[in-house]
């Protein structure tokens, strides 16, 4: 097998021997030195396939261009303009790579840090500096110095103060808008009646002046046909003709409580999978979730419409610094 | 006509002064140099197909009835958001593929921003004197994160605005200022019509702005310290080896920022991504089953979903369940990114200024903690699958959560020791990890067989080549001598770097 140029250090030898047989004055390494010749093995293959490649990409920018021409499907356009691109990339890269000289090639690297002395002079310079321009004018610079802590202090007004209210003048963290006879309204402004839903059935409720409300969007849930449903102590009338009623929005991180599962009488928040068990008062059995889901406490009315009691006795939802506990109301 | 119009700018910023040396300016090879690169060309991706979206996108959360082309929704209220982000798809020119190349881009651009500092971490490459430039591409990797919710926020569909509610419930979580926060930065409470336009503006101007600002400081103190490189022939600390700005590398390197597009370009278009459509617009009570947000929040997903239901009742207040996961996690996780080259410094005692980087082998401790936090976070992502996983698997919830509680507490304790034996190993075996040589059996005249190592392969041939300072040659003429004539082989990175 015949020595390859450049092997066996070969070019080593030429190129620190600075036998200057270049053109370039004052160059101690020949042009002839393997660092210069290119990487391919082959350099008229590659240059026909870096050809291809750019006729490639040529054709394929024409087809985007055609294909936007005729408002061709959004996949056509892409395709096309991804194969051009790639295409495009791929010939210069290829070019970069095995088309100019191998190297390798270095540059002298400073180090980063200064000396002692630099360091000094600079400091030095600032620092006298500074003083000769402060020195007599003390009271100046306490003024603008307070001048810029005002600033400072009032630019935070209009950046901060005047992007929303307080969270307790809207009320909404701790109340929802549940009132005394607030009829259980579907999203779509019909009042639900006692007989509405079958045994098992499940449908989302708002106060009539809330449809749609983030914080007030409540799950009724027919449990069975009649009797009252005492999922808790204390709680003895809330659930009537068989009927339960739960704040929708997840304890754990606010996510609606969306799925119903008749069979096991569960709910599960869709988000992060906490389960709920309604007959226990919507307890928390499974997930991250911390605190059941608050119960809405219901009465039927004489003329059958379903209404709440009373709002929900504790905040709905996510927990907050200021929630003051687990049965935390208004502070 | 070129001539004079150079010759007319130079003499104005003397950049035939100024500029020279850059044309000489070396830039090391490894492929591994290459993951920021693509970081930096998603990023400029995002940009250009930023501005077109932002020509047919209204950051409104209004009502308007849907009239557009895609039936099913036709006739339904949705926000000029949603509506606007679905007309954008179907009604403009390349539309569909404009916003498909966005999020594609946003995933590659945050995915290459990971890889990019896992690369960083496990060769050394934070050390003195890159450590400020570990912090500003920590900030960057936090920015493109909160700029990648913002815009997968931005279309108003109800994947999105469910991330939205839990964003602002891991708000609420902050003890103090939380709720403050939260109602500032919705205008009010959640959902409120004022976090659409908000998000927008922070989407396109401000944090754009940001990355903008920091990644102009991050390339500054590239160049001004020069990358570092892997030690090899020639390749020392107070210099640096590779191939030239021009044209060399400006060739791959530009070539590749084509590539990449080109790549995003044929993601956008055969591989759909967030069709909001099918989701349909958000309304605060409604919600979808099995859905994940883009890859990069999984882990905080994943963090949620595994996290105990542990509240902290104090006197008056509370620290929700979700502050732990969702604010305290990521707080330590970045603050510990950001320590990490004062930790290890003092930790090693090692103090000097390094441009060398080191292979993950040969600094075991660092490579094994760095694979168990990793794990740590890795195992998480998978969590934010928990649901996919139990209905994929016919398991029971139950039993998919707790596999991954355990995980994610195991999984780090295994890997630490794991990696640290294998660097060990690697470090025993002399060759692991290069090219073997072939063996050829050779028959000889008489009949018997002998067996003799092939020679070696000829990209080795480079790594014996010193290394020629450019100052010293004349690049030009060697490039014209040279120009068809190759060697024997073909250019290879030496991988013996011992």
């Amino acid at each position: 097998m015949p020595e390859a140029p450049g092997t066996d250090g070969a070019g080593n030898e030429a190129g620190t021997g600075g036998a200057g047989h270049s053109g370039h004055p004052g160059a101690s390494v020949p042009t002839g030195a393997p660092q210069f010749q290119v990487a391919a093995k082959n350099p008229r293959r590659v240059e026909g396939a870096v050809a291809v490649a750019f006729l490639a990409s040529l054709l394929a920018f024409a087809a985007f261009g055609a294909a936007f021409w005729v408002a061709a499907s959004s996949w056509v356009l892409g395709v096309t303009l991804g194969v051009a691109l790639s295409a495009f990339g791929f010939a210069l890269v290829a070019w970069g790579k095995y088309l100019m000289p191998q190297g390798p090639f270095e540059e002298p690297r400073p180090q980063m840090a200064t000396t002692p002395a630099e360091k000094q002079e600079f400091v030095a310079d600032f620092a006298t500096r500074g003083k000769v321009a402060v020195e007599r004018r003390g009271v100046l610079v306490k003024l603008m110095g307070a001048a810029g802590a005002v600033l400072g202090v009032v630019l935070a007004f209009p950046l901060i103060r005047s992007l929303g209210p307080r969270p307790n003048q809207e009320q909404s963290l701790y109340h929802t808008k549940w009132r005394k006879g607030a009829k259980l309204t579907s999203i779509e402004g019909r009042a639900v009646r006692v007989d509405d839903i079958e045994i098992g059935g499940i449908i989302t409720v708002f106060p009539p002046d809330d449809l749609g409300g983030a914080f007030s969007q409540t799950v009724l849930i027919r449990v069975q046909q009649t009797g009252d449903i005492v999922t808790e102590p204390g709680r003895e009338t809330w659930g009537p003709h068989g009927y339960l009623a739960f704040s929708k929005v997840c304890t754990h991180a606010g996510c609606p409580v969306g799925l119903y599962e008749e069979l096991t009488q569960q709910l599960l928040c869709p988000c992060h999978q906490s389960l709920f068990d309604i007959g226990t008062g919507a307890m928390p059995v499974f997930g991250p979730a911390p605190r059941p889901l608050p119960q809405l406490p219901l009465y039927v009315d004489s003329k059958g419409y379903l209404r709440a009691q009373a709002d929900y006795d504790e905040p709905i939802g996510p927990g907050f610094w200021y929630r003051g506990g687990s049965n935390g109301g208004p502070q | 006509m070129i001539d004079s119009l150079f010759s007319w700018i130079d003499d104005r910023v003397a950049l035939s002064r100024s500029g020279r040396h850059l044309l000489d300016k070396i830039f090391p090879d490894h492929w591994s140099f290459m993951i920021g690169e693509i970081a930096l060309y998603s990023f400029i991706v995002l940009m250009l197909t930023g501005v077109f979206l932002t020509l047919y996108f209204v950051p409104s959360s209004t009502p308007v009835v849907y009239h557009g082309v895609y039936a099913p929704l036709r006739g339904q209220t949705v926000s000029a958001a949603f509506d606007s982000t679905v007309n954008l798809s179907f009604q403009v020119r390349g539309g569909l593929l404009m916003r498909q190349m966005h999020h594609w881009a946003a995933n590659i651009f945050v995915g290459a921003i990971v890889v990019h500092m896992l690369r960083v971490f496990f060769t050394g490459a934070f050390r003195r004197p890159r450590e400020a430039n570990w912090m500003l591409g920590t900030t960057l990797l936090i920015l493109a994160i909160f700029n990648g919710f913002l815009g997968y926020s931005l279309p108003d569909d109800l994947i999105s605005g469910t991330g939205i509610r839990i964003a602002f419930s891991i708000m609420e979580s902050i003890p103090f200022v939380g709720t403050y926060l939260a109602y500032f930065l919705f205008g009010g409470s959640f959902p409120g019509t004022a976090i659409i336009p908000r998000f927008f503006i922070l989407h396109v101007l401000v944090l754009p702005l940001l990355i903008i600002g920091l990644l102009a400081g991050h390339l500054g103190m590239l160049v001004k310290h020069k990358h570092a490189q892997f030690p090899g022939k020639g390749a020392r600390d107070d210099n640096v080896v590779g191939s030239p700005l021009w044209p060399t590398y400006a060739a791959k390197a530009g070539g590749f920022f084509f590539l990449t597009t080109g790549v995003t370009a044929l993601l956008g278009a055969i591989v759909q991504i967030n069709p909001i459509w099918q989701y349909g617009q958000y309304y605060a009570y409604k919600v979808s089953y099995a859905v994940q947000p883009d890859w990069y929040m999984g882990w905080l997903d994943g963090a949620l979903r595994v996290m105990p239901s542990w509240e902290l009742n104090l006197p008056g207040h509370m620290i929700p369940t979700v502050f732990f996961p969702a604010v305290l996690l990521p707080g330590l996780t970045f603050n510990l990114i950001y320590a990490w080259p004062f930790i290890e410094a003092k930790l090693s005692g090692d103090t000097a200024e390094h441009h060398l980087l080191e292979r993950p082998r040969d600094k075991p401790l660092r490579t094994a903690i760095g694979a168990a936090v990793f794990a740590f976070y890795f195992v998480l992502f998978g969590a934010s699958a928990t649901d996919v996983l139990a209905n994929y698997l016919s398991l029971s919830l139950n039993v998919v959560l707790w596999a991954f509680r355990i995980l994610c507490i195991v999984v780090p304790i295994v890997v630490f020791p794991v990696t640290y034996k294998i660097c060990l190993e690697l470090r025993a075996t002399p060759g692991a990890g290069q090219r073997k040589r072939h063996n050829l059996v050779v028959r000889t005249a008489d009949g018997g067989y002998t067996t003799i190592a092939a020679e070696e392969y000829p990209g080795y041939v480079k790594a014996e080549l010193e290394p020629v300072a450019l100052d010293q040659v004349d690049l030009v003429s060697a490039m014209a001598a040279d120009a068809d004539q190759g060697t024997e082989g073909v250019y290879q990175i030496p991988r013996d770097y011992r």
